[in-house]
């Protein structure tokens, strides 16, 4: 039969939402924990929200999901959300700019166009953003607790990469291109096309020197940044302000055991950074990533607030997590009638009642299912004077024959 | 039975502004297909030198999606409507194989004189939200978002989009003849986007598992022999054309007239309402004809665009086919036009046809043929694409994909069309090209519309009701 999905959607089965639910649950307990509140998006928004410089580069632009609605006469586009910091930095500005500080979390899918239809166009994301605050502090947080959750769901071989924007556009400035180029190297940088920043010579050979050491080296601590301050005394201001910042986080870090690799070209996608970046590779795959963008809420007519923020990519976590099967073994219940007459049918439903109001998982038994995915079977055969049998799935044997739904509950509780 | 075989080689040709000229090439590559002219009334060719080659003439807008769609591996038509395409469906199935050295003109991006823009640098810089009107929405949206403007509407149209700024629009993407061609009209060249040149374009799946190299290299024997040519025009950016501004007052009710084969009976029409009216006649087509009354702003436009240039308050009246009106009221069924009047010409029925050879009678046995798995999916061709949309959803036919077209859906039926949703006069067409019609959608003519906003506001309600009293008296 001909598969009717959609193409680059996907269905998430019984067994991938084990997994999605798993992701989810650890990210909004570990969110909760270190303070951070629960907030959703509508999955419309305006597309005039991403278009500004600062935002969404061309190429994220050229792959929305964007039209009119049906109320859409006067050409405003709106858009299926392609991601998930900006609509948080609009609920910010809309309703929760009054607060000095505002750490927000989230669990969203987000939309963007994929060619071939062999990769997802909806893919879901844990986010978190951290509204106001000084620097650095709040980078780290962010980090560590992406790096928190990570580690609760189990994932090892997690590598943290470390970038800033701060720096990279500090350097590009040292190119000194016209408005119009630099725009176009920063979109090529942003998808990854750092050649054609290497292929291009500066004027000041320092530069050449120092380019061509940050994409070669690849720090460890933050000794690196030590060195490289050292290394090109006559960098620009903003560059060094920049590798101030870039220090005090990596020191913080440092101190606090985070481990990571500092690689200058550890940033793509998104052009509202400023300062620090950063990405979480497992397998070879990006499944998470974040940094600063002090500059996004003002862009978007909020207040001058700085903020940073993170997100963790579920589709390829699902795909890293071993599958934990629901352990209905455990604690779950089948109730099955003897043969299906209206009377055992209705008592079956009594008695599933009362165990779920008991506390327990009881599932009706209309076909033949495994026993062995339960831990207990009750069986009714609805004649008195012992309408239930209840089996013990573990031990494999008969152990109530009985007429009492007191007494099967009983037996039960006490395994 | 279908008169192409799978193993031909289909070839889509264009109507309109390229038909000469491409007849003219390929009578020189000898192609064979001498019924190929302007004087031709039927839509499919054979060719008397290849027995496999057969062509069909489409207008030139749906020839780049045709041949993506691998309805047709070979087509000629203008760079802007490839581009067009391409710049939407970037790894889509069409294939640019060799311009054709004729073509006239360019695609520019221009302002309206008023908007106070010299240059698309200060497009990206301002925090305005820009109207831009085009024929080519998705080159303008990807101009719009590669020069990052902050803010902007497109506002897509079947024509005339000269005639909007700037009271409508601040930026329009269009073709020109030329910058001092565009400067006439009163609009200031900002950018020549491309230029306007035939090409030949494939089907991407046919020119990798099809022998197409025998009419292929027709052509490429010409083009070798005659290398290619520049057909840029002049630079259109000289500081006299930016100083030009066109003569152009705000005016309290704006009324728009519609252009084509409307005009003559609209004019006529406005005879009998006995206001005067200069510049709008069966022979004479300005875009901003002028009337006794001071109060009142009048351009001509497509009246395809007229319900939503009404609803957007760029308008407050508009004479249009209730087949527009409608078609817009499917797609923004909230949205603030309403219909005044029927004005009593440009009769047509909207109606649903297929091919006599298709064993139905009406819609309830086309919904049984659909679900018995004969069409899957049912491919139906139409202006209307709300309309056509509506109806088949309303009738639970399915599945179904729409075809949208540019005019003449009777060409697409049967070889690349099931059905057609379109209008007739007196159905003579259609039984020419052994069409039968199924259902007949609703009737349509002109009518007066108007914007419910404006009937409502005490600025304008009495002018209003004035002019729709006068329109009323030309009523026969």
């Amino acid at each position: 039969m001909e598969n009717q999905k959609c193409k680059g959607m996907q269905d998430l089965l019984p067994e991938d939402m084990l997994r999605f639910r798993r992701i989810e649950d650890v990210f909004r307990t570990c969110c909760r924990n270190w303070g951070y509140h629960e907030v959703r998006t509508p999955t419309l928004e305006y597309l005039h929200l991403f278009t500004a410089t600062g935002t969404l580069t061309p190429s994220m632009l050229s792959k929305v999901y964007s039209f009119l609605d049906w109320d859409g006469w006067s050409g405003e586009r709106v858009v299926l959300r392609p991601d998930g910091t900006i609509p948080v930095a609009r609920l910010y500005i809309d309703n929760l700019s009054g607060q000095e500080l505002a750490r927000l979390f989230y669990v969203t899918n987000i939309f963007a166009f994929e060619g071939t239809g062999k990769e997802n166009r909806e893919r879901w994301q844990c986010g978190a953003e951290f509204f106001g605050g000084t620097k650095f502090a709040p980078d780290v947080e962010i980090i560590l607790l992406a790096k928190e959750v990570i580690h609760r769901l189990g994932l090892s071989n997690v590598g943290l990469q470390l970038s800033h924007a701060g720096l990279v556009k500090a350097l590009l400035k040292e190119y000194k291109l016209s408005p119009g180029d630099e725009a176009k190297m920063t979109n090529r940088i942003l998808e990854g096309n750092w050649q054609a920043l290497t292929k291009m010579r500066s004027t000041n050979p320092e530069i050449d020197r120092l380019m061509a050491a940050l994409l070669g080296l690849k720090g460890k601590s933050s000794s690196f940044l030590h060195n490289v301050r050292a290394s090109f005394p006559k960098a620009s201001q903003d560059f060094k302000s920049s590798l101030e910042d870039f220090l005090n986080i990596a020191t913080l870090l440092d101190k606090l055991g985070c481990s990571y690799e500092i690689d200058i070209a550890a940033i793509h996608g998104f052009e509202y950074y400023t300062g620090i970046c950063f990405q979480f590779l497992a397998a070879e795959k990006k499944i998470g990533g974040g940094g600063r963008y002090d500059k996004l809420v003002p862009l978007m007519n909020g207040e001058d607030t700085s903020a940073c923020g993170f997100a963790l990519y579920v589709d390829p976590i699902m795909q890293l997590l071993p599958l934990e099967k629901e352990k209905k073994s455990e604690s779950g219940i089948l109730v099955q009638g003897k043969e299906l007459t209206p009377e055992t049918a209705k008592t079956c439903f009594a008695v599933a009642e009362s165990l779920r109001d008991a506390g327990y998982s009881a599932e009706l038994g209309f076909t033949g299912r495994e026993e062995s995915d339960y831990r207990w079977v009750v069986l009714v055969s609805g004649k008195e004077p012992s309408p239930f049998t209840l089996t013990d799935c573990i031990q494999r044997r008969p152990r109530y024959i009985g007429a009492s739904m007191a007494e099967l509950l009983k037996v039960v509780s006490e395994g | 039975m279908k008169d192409y075989q799978v193993d031909c080689i289909k070839l889509a040709l264009p109507k309109g502004r390229f038909l000469s000229p491409t007849a003219n090439l390929l009578a020189q590559i000898d192609l064979g297909f001498q019924d190929y002219s302007d004087k031709t009334k039927q839509y499919r060719l054979r060719s008397t030198r290849f027995p496999s080659l057969a062509a069909k003439i489409l207008q030139e807008k749906d020839i780049s999606i045709q041949v993506a769609v691998g309805n047709y591996d070979l087509g000629i038509c203008g760079l802007d409507w490839i581009e067009e395409f391409l710049v939407k469906y970037p790894a889509g199935a069409l294939v640019k194989i060799s311009s054709l050295n004729y073509g006239e003109g360019s695609v520019h991006v221009v302002a309206s004189a008023e908007a106070g823009i010299t240059s698309l640098d200060e497009l990206s810089a301002k925090r305005n939200d820009y109207r831009i009107v085009t024929e080519y929405p998705n080159l303008a949206e990807t101009l719009a978002l590669n020069l990052r403007m902050r803010r902007f509407r497109i506002f897509p149209v079947w024509g005339a989009a000269e005639a909007y700024p700037p009271e409508n629009a601040d930026l329009a993407v269009l073709w020109g003849k030329s910058g001092a061609y565009i400067a006439k009209q009163g609009l200031i060249p900002l950018k020549k986007l491309l230029p306007v040149t035939a090409f030949l374009v494939a089907n991407r799946e046919s020119l990798e598992n099809k022998d197409l190299s025998q009419i292929v290299a027709c052509f490429s024997s010409k083009l070798i022999a005659e290398p290619q040519t520049s057909i840029e025009n002049e630079l259109d950016s000289s500081e006299e054309l930016k100083e030009l501004t066109p003569s152009w007052q705000a005016k309290e009710i704006n009324l728009a007239l519609p252009d084509g084969h409307q005009q003559a009976p609209a004019a006529q029409f406005w005879k009998r309402t006995g206001l005067v009216l200069q510049g709008y006649s069966a022979e004479v087509s300005i875009r901003r004809p002028s009337t006794e009354l001071d109060w009142l702003g009048i351009k001509v436009i497509r009246p395809q665009d007229m319900p939503l240039q009404v609803a957007n308050g760029n308008f407050d009246l508009a004479i249009t086919g209730e087949d527009w009106l409608r078609e817009h009221l499917c797609r923004f069924p909230a949205s603030p036009v309403k219909k005044l009047f029927a004005l009593g010409f440009g009769t047509v029925k909207i109606v649903a046809a297929v091919s006599q050879e298709m064993p139905v009678a009406n819609i309830d046995e086309l919904r049984s043929f659909v679900q018995s798995g004969k069409l899957t999916p049912l491919k139906v061709a139409s202006e209307y694409i709300n309309i056509a949309d509506k109806y088949l959803r309303d009738n639970h036919i399915t599945p179904y994909k729409l075809i949208p077209t540019w005019g003449a859906s009777e060409a697409f039926l049967p070889e690349d069309a099931d059905m057609l949703i379109d209008n007739v006069q007196t159905g003579t067409t259609l039984k020419q090209h052994k069409l039968k019609i199924m259902d007949v959608l609703f009737r349509s003519s002109a009518c007066l519309i108007a914007n419910k906003d404006s009937l409502a506001s005490s600025d304008k309600k009495d002018k209003m009701e004035f002019l729709s009293q006068k329109l009323r008296a030309g009523l026969r």
